[in-house]
């Protein structure tokens, strides 16, 4: 991770609730996810981070400001904070327009440039137009974009998104997932991002935290985290689909060769304690190559006879779950499936390279 | 309908409209402050400010003359520093309506800014407003039908008041007499005829008060 311009650490403790702590949190430039299952205290920290939960324990960093610090009982509010907050629902003003609630808090400027800094918002997200709309005469995915130019048009230090696709139906999160990641982008600004969804943590974050159990466990690069998790259960939360226990039979120049069941597979040892004999062996469904037959030549190390056992649709995605001695689980777009002419009973060939296999060390 | 019914009816409607001038400043701070925060003594405050409902509106007319009074301790207070009698003035009429009208606003509103989701408020925050800012273009706008049907009871309730008028303003004609007070006079005076026609008009205008206020507190959408 670069350089954190926000560090956190702290405990949140609701009455009679869960504890959520923020364990040297560590937030750089470009887009972080907080990525967690729903309950993991996401929200929370979000919150926390935006002044409108008081943690008791502990402090919060903004470069050299300091927002809080539990001990020396100093605690910045919310409006001093110079942070852009969109929650989950988006909390539009309802009485106020489109223009009322982007210009909401563009208070210090003098009219003529509010009304500037307004339209030239809109514009940049595509709102002209709606100026003069109210939030419910709105789609949601012009809701949410209009929550974002209302974060966003006061130019804020720091942008926080709650599941911004949440109230979005399937087609229009897909659409705009690719549009907030290009606008966050253009914007520049740091921006924390909460999901639950693996592939928006993917599309849309530099660096990831994972929470689990109201703390965050891991964090790094994206693909740092997703394809290395430190433990079972960020393993779990990254939702990788296979993840089986093997024996490591030998280490040689890096290489582990792992039994799972009858089959063997080859692995980057990587930093693997020595000592380590019993391992989870974690394979992301992308990253399984379906064949029909023996490819001649080809670089992935593990070969595996594959008996498909179903079939599942995910969207345009199908998931094919296969027995390869151990269930092993592939994700294939739909025209890949019928080139494969797949069926549940097919037999097949699956590759997996050796970099992409991640072996965790049991703990027990 | 004299000339002098239609003063009494002009005079009770100013009265009533003055008490209500009393009653929203300190009614919405007081409405403002039960539904969004938590202090010990919360529940003493509560409960002083719902007593004049229950009580028999004579009593609280009889603690207002013992605090206003010339021997009481606001009272000579008001009379030494600006030479101004309350008790049987116009400001005494004015001030018992609001005594007996405030917790019916204080309650409607309470519940108006309960409603209105804290999601808002905490967003404003965040885009640099103050905790005026917020409560004049965030809470007080959203929370305005309730805030509005709050109003109209109060008034409506101001304007049937009789018993702790009497006891602090009297029944002075043309000076502290408002509509009840009139009718109950009248019907003292065997002017029964009279007395059904103030009843008519009182009927008329509380019709048309509770009728406005539950309009708006049945919320379309």
């Amino acid at each position: 991770m670069k350089d954190a311009i926000l560090t956190a650490n702290f405990r949140r403790q609701f009455p009679g609730g869960p504890e959520i702590i923020a364990e040297d949190l560590r937030i750089g430039g470009g887009i972080t996810v907080l990525f967690g299952a729903s309950g993991s205290g996401k929200t929370t920290i979000l919150r926390c981070l935006a002044g409108l939960e008081r943690p008791e324990k502990g402090s919060i960093h903004f470069g050299a400001e300091n927002w809080l610090d539990a001990e020396m009982n100093s605690f910045l509010s919310p409006r001093k904070r110079g942070v852009g907050f969109v929650p989950q629902d988006y909390a539009l003003f309802p009485h106020l327009t489109v223009a009322g609630n982007v210009g909401y808090g563009l208070k210090e400027l003098p009219a003529t440039g509010r009304a500037a800094r307004v339209a030239e918002t809109l514009r940049w997200l595509g709102l002209d137009g709606l100026e003069h709309r109210l939030p419910r005469e709105l789609s949601g995915g012009q809701q949410q974009r209009v929550a974002l130019a209302r974060a966003v048009a006061r130019r804020p230090k720091l942008l926080l998104l709650d599941e911004p696709f949440a109230a979005l139906d399937t087609p229009a999160r897909l659409r705009l997932r690719g549009e907030l990641r290009q606008l966050l982008r253009q914007l520049g600004i740091p921006t924390i991002l909460v999901t639950h969804d693996r592939f928006e943590a993917l599309a849309l974050g530099d660096d990831v935290a994972v929470l689990h159990a109201g703390r965050n466990v891991q964090q790094g690069a994206v693909p740092e985290v997703f394809s290395r998790p430190v433990n079972l259960a960020v393993a779990e939360i990254t939702a990788v689909e296979t993840i089986q226990s093997g024996q490591i039979l030998e280490t040689r120049d890096g290489l582990a060769t792992v039994a799972l069941g009858d089959a063997r597979l080859i692995a980057l040892a990587g930093d693997l304690p020595p000592a380590a004999r019993e391992v989870y062996v974690c394979i992301r469904a992308e990253d399984v190559i379906l064949m029909r037959a023996h490819p001649v030549q080809s670089s992935p190390r593990n070969r595996l006879a594959a008996t498909v056992l179903s079939l599942v649709r995910e969207g345009s995605l199908v998931r094919v779950n296969l027995d390869c001695g151990f269930p092993l689980t592939a994700l294939l777009t739909q025209p890949a499936c019928e080139e494969l002419a797949l069926q549940a009973g097919a037999q097949l060939v699956a590759l997996v390279k050796a970099p992409q296999i991640h072996l965790i060390p049991f703990t027990r | 309908m004299s000339g002098a019914d239609w003063q009494l009816v002009g005079f009770s409607l100013r009265m009533a409209l003055t008490s209500l001038l009393l009653v929203l400043p300190p009614g919405l701070a007081l409405a403002w402050w039960l539904a969004r925060k938590d202090w010990r003594g919360k529940a003493l405050v509560e409960t002083l400010v719902t007593l004049p409902l229950v009580l028999p509106p004579v009593v609280t007319g009889l603690v207002l003359l013992q605090l206003f009074g010339q021997r009481g301790p606001v009272g000579s207070w008001l009379h030494q520093t600006f030479g101004m009698d309350v008790v049987f003035t116009w400001w005494a009429v004015a001030l018992a309506l609001a005594a007996m009208s405030l917790p019916l606003f204080v309650r409607a509103a309470r519940t108006a800014f309960e409603e209105v989701d804290v999601k808002f408020e905490q967003l404003a925050r965040t885009l640099g407003a103050g905790e005026w800012r917020v409560f004049f273009t965030i809470t007080l706008p959203l929370a305005m039908r309730g805030v509005l049907a709050g109003t109209l009871l109060a008034f409506a309730r101001a304007l049937g008041e009789f018993g702790a008028t009497i006891m602090v303003a009297g029944n002075i004609p043309g000076r502290t007499t408002t509509l009840p007070v009139a009718i109950y006079a009248a019907v003292q005076n065997g002017e029964d005829a009279h007395a059904w026609t103030l009843a008519g008009v009182s009927a008329v205008i509380a019709f048309a008060a509770v009728f406005v206020s539950e309009k708006l507190q049945r919320r379309p959408r």
